[in-house]
């Protein structure tokens, strides 16, 4: 474990913002859940619902495949949103940063995955 | 023609008097805090357009759920699913991801960015960013045009609405509507337009759960009113609808991008991801968002799916959730929850109008006209107004007698805002490389693309257009900047650097 980590020059000479790690590595995080939810949303839907309707079977008095790509998706992208933000979101300040306010950022384990 | 319904219409004008009421509160504030930053026009314009970026959590979840859900979601959406069932309400759970998608994909990166470069707008943000006059130009362009054939849209939607639900002649029902959103917005500005919005989405959380509740008892339970649907059409409870042919698998999937994941390049939108205080706002902000987006989308395209076995033979869509609503509720309770749907197209149409004033006052006027006006407080107060409710009497006239161009215009407002700002967006913020040919070529790609493919091909490959065309506008971007020159070092040390 790195526990000391100094601000970097990127090729064109200049330090970049340490928060910009964190922030990307947060947007993943959304179109990875977003992805998920597509998945789930085209595999139950499609994969349960192609079927003859009599066939159907039922959860909750809804068919099964509403019931799994629309309500058990939901709840599972409220329960993983809840997770990202509370576990792997970070707080961090939105101004613009001194030098010595950004090395201060990373020091306390900004911008470190 | 029925007489007017007071019991309905009166709970409805109190709740538009506290929209004016908030507006005026607003304008205060905005007075207020201009002042305190020293009475420029530069602060006037920060303070009206972005609320001094002091939104905190639940407001900016809720301002950006009643922005992003507007007629379509709350009128046309459940309209389709009485007639398609299910499969309409499936296909309206592509934007599952609207709470969280917009505000995690833009983040904290834009918020900070948005700070350094001192951008109010998406246009501020492509300005500091392309320093392009023309990405300026086609990025106006498209918000003036498009959004104004939305929102017009979206006034007729909702003038239809109270027409026939309280018995209000269509006229007056627009002008006591239009009224209502423009004098709000242009005297409150971004804050009156925030304030607004977070009543707005409480009331459509409301009415949602009210109309769902009502519906589902009226219908003796979910697995009973279900039943009922098969035996309507057992096409009702599949994931292809009634129509054979309508709704295939491509064109449904579609959806995930027309109305999730490509939703981050409506500036509407993604405005509100500018606008936070701090950190924990946005983190709270997503949550709630994710939270309340899903029950209103779930809960009003399944009403309007369960609909069909409560009342039968709704002949327009646009008047299911209105026929609904006065069949299932005292007219009083009618009226309260009427101003669900009121709300939704009131909360969008505000956020686009002010979008529209920035693109015409601090784009075009500030930027190419007059730059003197940032140091004029007042004037630049007086002319910010005055366009507003220039813009207002313009979609009014729209709505009164609509041409045939607007009803072409809104048939590409979506599609048309995701072509023009989606990649020039997204690319701006992550791609050092991106530069002002790239994005200009991404624009009129995306948008030539989409309007090629609505005449010529409807569904390529069984797609939406919107589809190709975004993939077309990526792939554009990606070559013309790759063969034109870097963005100069200036800018990128502006974005990257500390």
């Amino acid at each position: 474990m790195e526990e000391k980590r100094f601000l970097e020059t990127n090729e064109l000479g200049f330090t970049e913002d340490p928060r910009y790690r964190e922030c990307e590595k947060e947007a993943w995080y959304g179109v990875v859940l977003g992805l998920v939810n597509l998945v789930i949303w085209a595999v139950a839907g499609y994969g349960l619902g192609s079927g003859p309707v009599e066939s159907y079977s039922y959860i909750m008095g809804f068919p099964t495949w509403f019931f799994v790509s629309c309500i058990v998706n939901s709840v599972f992208a409220i329960a993983a949103t809840v997770y990202i933000v509370k576990k792997k979101m970070r707080d961090m300040p939105l101004d613009p940063m001194t030098a010595e306010e950004a090395e201060e950022f990373v020091r306390n384990g900004g911008g470190r995955v | 023609m029925n007489a007017v319904q007071w019991s309905t219409l009166l709970p409805i004008v109190c709740y538009f008097a506290v929209m004016y009421f908030i507006g005026f509160y607003a304008m205060d504030l905005v007075n207020k805090a201009s002042r305190r930053r020293g009475g420029s026009g530069a602060a006037y314009m920060e303070e009206y357009m972005t609320g001094g970026r002091g939104t905190g959590g639940f407001v900016l979840a809720m301002t950006l759920v009643a922005t992003y859900l507007s007629a379509g979601s709350f009128i046309g959406g459940p309209g389709t699913a009485y007639t398609h069932g299910l499969a309409w309400v499936f296909l309206a759970m592509a934007q599952i991801p609207t709470g969280y998608y917009t505000l995690m994909v833009l983040g904290k990166k834009f918020a900070i960015v948005s700070r350094k470069t001192g951008a109010y707008s998406i246009s501020d943000f492509l300005r500091a960013r392309y320093e392009s006059n023309a990405v300026l130009v086609i990025a106006s362009l498209s918000i003036i045009f498009f959004l104004i054939a939305a929102m017009a849209a979206q006034l007729i939607g909702a003038s239809r609405l109270l027409q026939g639900s309280t018995g209000l002649d269509y006229k007056t029902a627009l002008l006591f509507f239009a009224a209502t959103v423009v004098v709000h917005t242009a005297i409150g500005g971004f804050r009156g337009v925030v304030f607004n919005d977070t009543l707005q989405g409480m009331v459509m959380t409301l009415s949602t759960l009210a109309l769902f509740i009502a519906i589902v008892t009226k219908g003796g339970g979910i697995a009973n009113i279900v039943q009922d649907m098969k035996a309507v059409n057992p096409g009702m409870i599949s994931p292809y609808g009634v129509k054979e042919g309508f709704m295939t698998v491509p064109w449904v999937s579609s959806f995930w991008v027309l109305v999730g994941f490509a939703v981050v390049g409506l500036p509407a939108v993604a405005q509100r991801a500018m606008s936070y205080k701090d950190s924990k706002s946005l983190h709270s902000g997503i949550i709630y968002g994710t939270v309340v987006s899903i029950v209103l989308l779930l809960g009003m395209h399944l009403a309007g799916a369960f609909g069909v076995t409560q009342v039968s033979g709704i002949q327009s869509g646009d008047l299911v959730i209105p026929t609904l609503i006065t069949t299932l509720f005292h007219p009083v309770v009618a009226g309260l929850v009427l101003a669900g749907p009121l709300a939704a197209v009131m909360s969008t149409v505000d956020s686009q109008l002010l979008v529209v004033v920035a693109a015409i006052v601090n784009d075009l006027l500030v930027n190419y006209v007059k730059p003197e006006l940032k140091e004029q407080f007042r004037t630049l107060r007086t002319i910010t107004v005055v366009t507003c409710f220039v813009v207002g009497v313009i979609i009014v006239a729209l709505a009164f007698n609509p041409p045939e161009l607007m009803v072409w215009l809104n048939l590409f407002a979506t599609a048309g805002q995701l072509s023009t700002f989606l990649w020039p967006t997204i690319l701006g913020l992550y791609w050092k490389r991106a530069n002002a040919q790239g994005a200009i070529a991404s624009m009129l790609a995306g948008i030539g693309a989409y309007l090629y493919f609505n005449y010529f091909l409807p569904r390529p490959i069984g797609l939406h257009p919107i589809v190709p065309s975004l993939v077309l506008s990526l792939l554009a971007f990606i070559v013309v900047a790759k063969m034109t020159r870097k963005p100069s070092e200036r800018v990128i040390r502006l974005f990257w650097g500390l």
